[in-house]
């Protein structure tokens, strides 16, 4: 398989990533390069295979439903680019 | 001094033969002196880290000394150490100043190591080489046209060029072991879920692993006792009791069975790494172990598994880098998506945006069943080739590299050249076993070659041991660049 260019500006979009159209169409050259590699897997036959997602075969603790964290409001936001009244600014999402 | 072990500068700290603040000041100094021609630091900040040295120096007179206690430490800038500049060498947190620390880096500190600085890696980890760093390649200090490797470029550059005692790295495809054989120091990859992730910068979360790099297995055993261990607070840490890694250290190799993986001895290696690695176990041999030769038939598919899973997992966790919370945001944007796009458009790094987009793509619908599964559905296979392995041997031998350090620019235009020289690390974190770089010699042009060691799960204790039996009978661990 390739992507079309038209492929690689939907990923783009998708990722929330600004490509320029010179900028698409390099990607999409190493893209497909990378694809290529990525083929190989296609013909390997891993029926009755069960999925290994993860390292260790282990069941995700539990804790106590209680609150372990302390208010930082003000030391994590002195980092956010815009932050008023102890809100994080974004532009306007509803008129 | 600069050559000392960790064991040796523990003993003039407690001999009072020299105190922490000097230490920590003479290695400033070097930093000072090497660090502009090799680009190994990002962030120093001389203050915390002398105040560290004064608060050691303290605890060392009061006798409630910790084994490392004084040393200095250098840490990969993907771990978050509170009031510290934390870029993950990118433009997207150049400004990043963490408020807190890494599990990591608090267990350094609790141990009373000095923080010596952040060193620099390949942007959010992603490289072989080091030139994805926002802030300029690491020159490795063996040859100043050839790549340190990566992403620990940074670590192992300043560990092999004596600027730090020792350092913290991670690896998710090689980027402790494959740096660590580039630059001649001895690096470990633990199991997975040996060492907590918390507040070390995630890329792909079910193979990330946090290790040390240093001289010598020695050194690294005892990094392993301060940073190892239970974590609460990342969910794949292990509830495991506490070990010794220095346990074994003294255990001698006769009777040691050592696979060697005919895929890691196949076309693609070059002859001299070959050499050096063979040379190595006629040594092996000497010490009183035997060879096997073993078969890990998947591991040509480790790289094109490995190039779906770590892209997706990486695509998922760096959605987190919006331009809202913290690090960049674009000067100038229309709406809230302009925002979005602009920010990552200006913040992320070619290679960084390549992965994200590959990892978009594999789980963008009608594509998941296909790449991500298929993935992971291989995954198991190349897991169950390591459980047939250790079958047969104790642990598994070979080449931590096809090639020594190559030049910087050799393979930079040329993804898929650079993932392909990752063909004997990936395998080992599919699977989520331990591995270790250790020196074993030299290439034809002078550059080092790094012997791999790779251990059943928690096998560490061994494998340290392992490694140190072969430093104690060669001396290519105590080698240093002449450059320095």
């Amino acid at each position: 398989m390739s992507l079309t260019l038209q492929d690689v500006k939907r990923v783009a979009m998708l990722a929330r990533i600004a490509v320029t159209d010179e900028e698409a169409a390099a990607y999409q050259q190493q893209l497909n390069g990378i694809f290529g590699l990525i083929e190989a897997m296609q013909a390997v036959d891993t029926a009755g295979v069960a999925p290994m997602s993860h390292a260790q075969d282990v069941c995700q603790r539990l804790r106590d439903d209680t609150v372990t964290e302390t208010d930082q409001h003000e030391k994590f936001q002195a980092i956010a680019p815009q932050v008023e009244a102890g809100l994080y600014l974004v532009p306007r999402v509803i008129e | 001094m600069i050559n000392a072990s960790l064991k040796q500068l523990a003993a003039l700290l407690a001999g009072k033969k020299t105190s922490s603040q000097e230490l920590t000041q003479s290695y400033l100094e070097r930093i000072q002196a090497h660090n502009p021609a090799l680009n190994a630091f990002v962030t120093l900040n001389a203050e915390i880290s002398l105040a560290e040295a004064r608060a050691a120096d303290a605890r060392i007179a009061a006798g409630s000394a910790a084994p490392l206690t004084g040393i200095p430490i250098a840490h990969k800038d993907i771990f978050c150490a509170d009031g510290w500049r934390t870029t993950c060498g990118s433009k997207m947190l150049d400004n990043f100043i963490a408020p807190y620390d890494a599990h990591v880096v608090s267990q350094f500190k609790a141990a009373g190591m000095v923080s010596l600085g952040k060193t620099n890696m390949d942007e959010f980890a992603m490289g072989s080489s080091n030139e994805t760093s926002y802030f300029g390649a690491v020159k490795n200090p063996w040859d100043a046209n050839a790549v340190p490797g990566g992403s620990s470029g940074g670590s192992a550059a300043a560990v092999a060029a004596r600027l730090a005692p020792a350092a913290t790295g991670t690896d998710t495809g090689g980027s402790i072991r494959q740096p660590a054989a580039l630059t001649g120091i001895t690096g470990l990859k633990p199991t997975y879920g040996v060492v907590s992730r918390y507040g070390m910068i995630a890329f792909a979360s079910s193979l990330d692993q946090a290790g040390p790099m240093a001289k010598s297995a020695e050194d690294c055993a005892l990094l392993m006792n301060v940073m190892a261990g239970f974590d609460e607070r990342d969910s794949t840490s292990l509830e495991r009791p506490s070990e010794d890694y220095t346990r074994d250290l003294e255990q001698p190799l006769a009777g040691l069975k050592i696979g060697l993986p005919r895929e890691y001895f196949a076309e693609g290696l070059s002859a001299d790494v070959g050499a050096a690695v063979e040379a190595a176990l006629a040594e092996y041999r000497k010490l009183g172990a035997t060879t096997v030769d073993i078969s890990l038939p998947n591991t040509r598919l480790s790289i094109p598994v490995y190039y779906v899973l770590a892209p997706a997992e990486a695509s998922t966790n760096l959605s987190r880098f919006d331009g809202v919370r913290y690090g960049y945001r674009a000067p100038d944007y229309t709406d809230l998506t302009d925002m979005y796009q602009k920010t990552r458009a200006q913040g992320f790094g070619s290679e960084v945006k390549r992965r994200i987009m590959i990892g978009t793509y594999v789980l963008s619908h009608g594509y998941y069943d296909a790449y991500y599964l298929q993935a992971q559905k291989i995954r198991r296979l190349i897991a169950q080739d390591f459980d047939a392995a250790f079958q047969q041997c104790d642990v598994i031998m070979g080449p931590t590299t096809p090639d020594t350090a190559f030049n910087f620019g050799e393979k930079a235009d040329d993804p898929v050249a650079m993932y392909l020289s990752d063909i004997y690390t990936i395998a080992v974190n599919l699977a989520g076993l331990p591995g270790m770089s250790v020196p074993c010699g030299f290439g034809a042009n002078g550059r080092p070659v790094g012997l791999q060691i790779i251990g059943n799960y928690f096998a560490e204790a061994k494998m340290l041991g392992v490694a140190h039996q072969y430093q104690l009978a060669t001396d290519w661990h105590t080698r240093m660049p002449n450059t320095i």
